[in-house]
């Protein structure tokens, strides 16, 4: 009992480690204000995500999933499954592509309110409406307000 | 880890970007342990490649420190911690690591493995399946990063002369 025990436990403890590190980005993209820094967060809990799905592929005593060249397979030999390395694959390269967009909204946005941190552009926020209240608030009378 | 936590840390975004490209090398080597190896040469090249000269990029463009963040953390953490005890329980389910027999094992896989050498013949099993077995994954893959590009493009495209306007107007006025 005391065996199967631990085996559970050290059999899980990626899955924790992972969790644990993906909820590390997740704590980054909330609590942080600053864009460039949320992206960053954003990329540590995808490359978590990916690592869980590459771990849980993992076989033990396996090996990388590539057949020797002269095609003489050893069905002695196991090999460590191959899908969900395809899967990451195409998740880390989707990932570099929303990453550079959302990069270059950063630098759009740098331009327009001219800073990157998310309490500013509040402020410039309700500045903006607050004179447009101003300025419209006869017209649509008590609407505006 | 230590380095998800010293992101956290961190106000110098130079350091940060720094440190989330270590960050994607120590991965590329956890893959390897794992016998993930295309997964590893892809992280590596794209991960601490790519998108740290990207967002070295963007600082060059915007700013190189954060301001000190105005709220307490309270609410976050406990958010992040109530998310994370539920995903941990979703795990209590999970096979063992390393278990040759779990779901993930059987289903597809043996039968990719089977038929790969006389059906395809390439010998890197990652690559035939990338191609051939789930090729229109790899398809829609390639469309969306087409998407970005034309985004970052439609956004960026337009910058130098924004500026340029932007600059005659103040010597103007």
């Amino acid at each position: 009992m005391q065996g199967a025990n631990w085996e559970y436990l050290v059999g899980h403890a990626n899955y924790w480690l992972f969790v644990t590190l993906m909820m590390t980005g997740l704590y980054i993209v909330v609590a942080r204000g600053n864009f460039v820094k949320k992206i960053i967060g954003l990329n540590i809990f995808q490359s978590a995500v990916i690592m869980l799905y590459i771990s849980m592929g993992k076989v033990e005593g396996g090996t990388a999933p590539i057949f020797p060249l002269d095609g003489e397979i050893d069905p002695a030999i196991t090999y460590t499954n191959p899908l969900p390395h395809v899967l990451m694959l195409t998740a880390i390269v989707v990932g570099i592509a929303t990453t550079s967009l959302a990069l270059a909204l950063i630098v759009r946005i740098r331009e327009e309110y001219d800073t990157i941190e998310e309490q500013d552009i509040w402020e410039a926020e309700q500045e903006i409406s607050a004179r447009e209240r101003r300025q419209y608030g006869e017209v649509f009378g008590e609407a505006g307000k | 880890m230590a380095i998800g936590l010293a992101a956290v840390r961190t106000r110098s975004l130079f350091a940060l970007v720094m440190l989330s490209g270590g960050f994607s090398l120590i991965s590329a080597a956890l893959f390897v342990t794992l016998d993930a190896v295309d997964v590893a040469f892809t992280e590596a090249a794209v991960g601490a490649g790519i998108s740290t000269v990207l967002m070295l990029g963007t600082l060059a463009l915007t700013s190189r420190y954060e301001r000190p963040p105005a709220h307490r953390p309270w609410l976050p953490l406990f958010v992040v911690t109530v998310t994370g005890a539920a995903l941990i329980y979703g795990t209590l389910d999970m096979p063992n690591f390393g278990d040759a027999n779990a779901p993930a094992m059987q289903h597809v896989m043996p039968e990719y493995l089977a038929r790969e050498p006389h059906e395809i013949g390439v010998p890197n099993i990652v690559t035939a399946i990338l191609a051939s077995y789930r090729g229109y994954d790899t398809l829609g893959e390639t469309a969306v990063v087409f998407t970005a590009g034309i985004g970052v493009v439609a956004l960026l495209a337009t910058l130098a002369r924004r500026r340029r306007r932007r600059d005659g107007e103040e010597e103007e006025s």
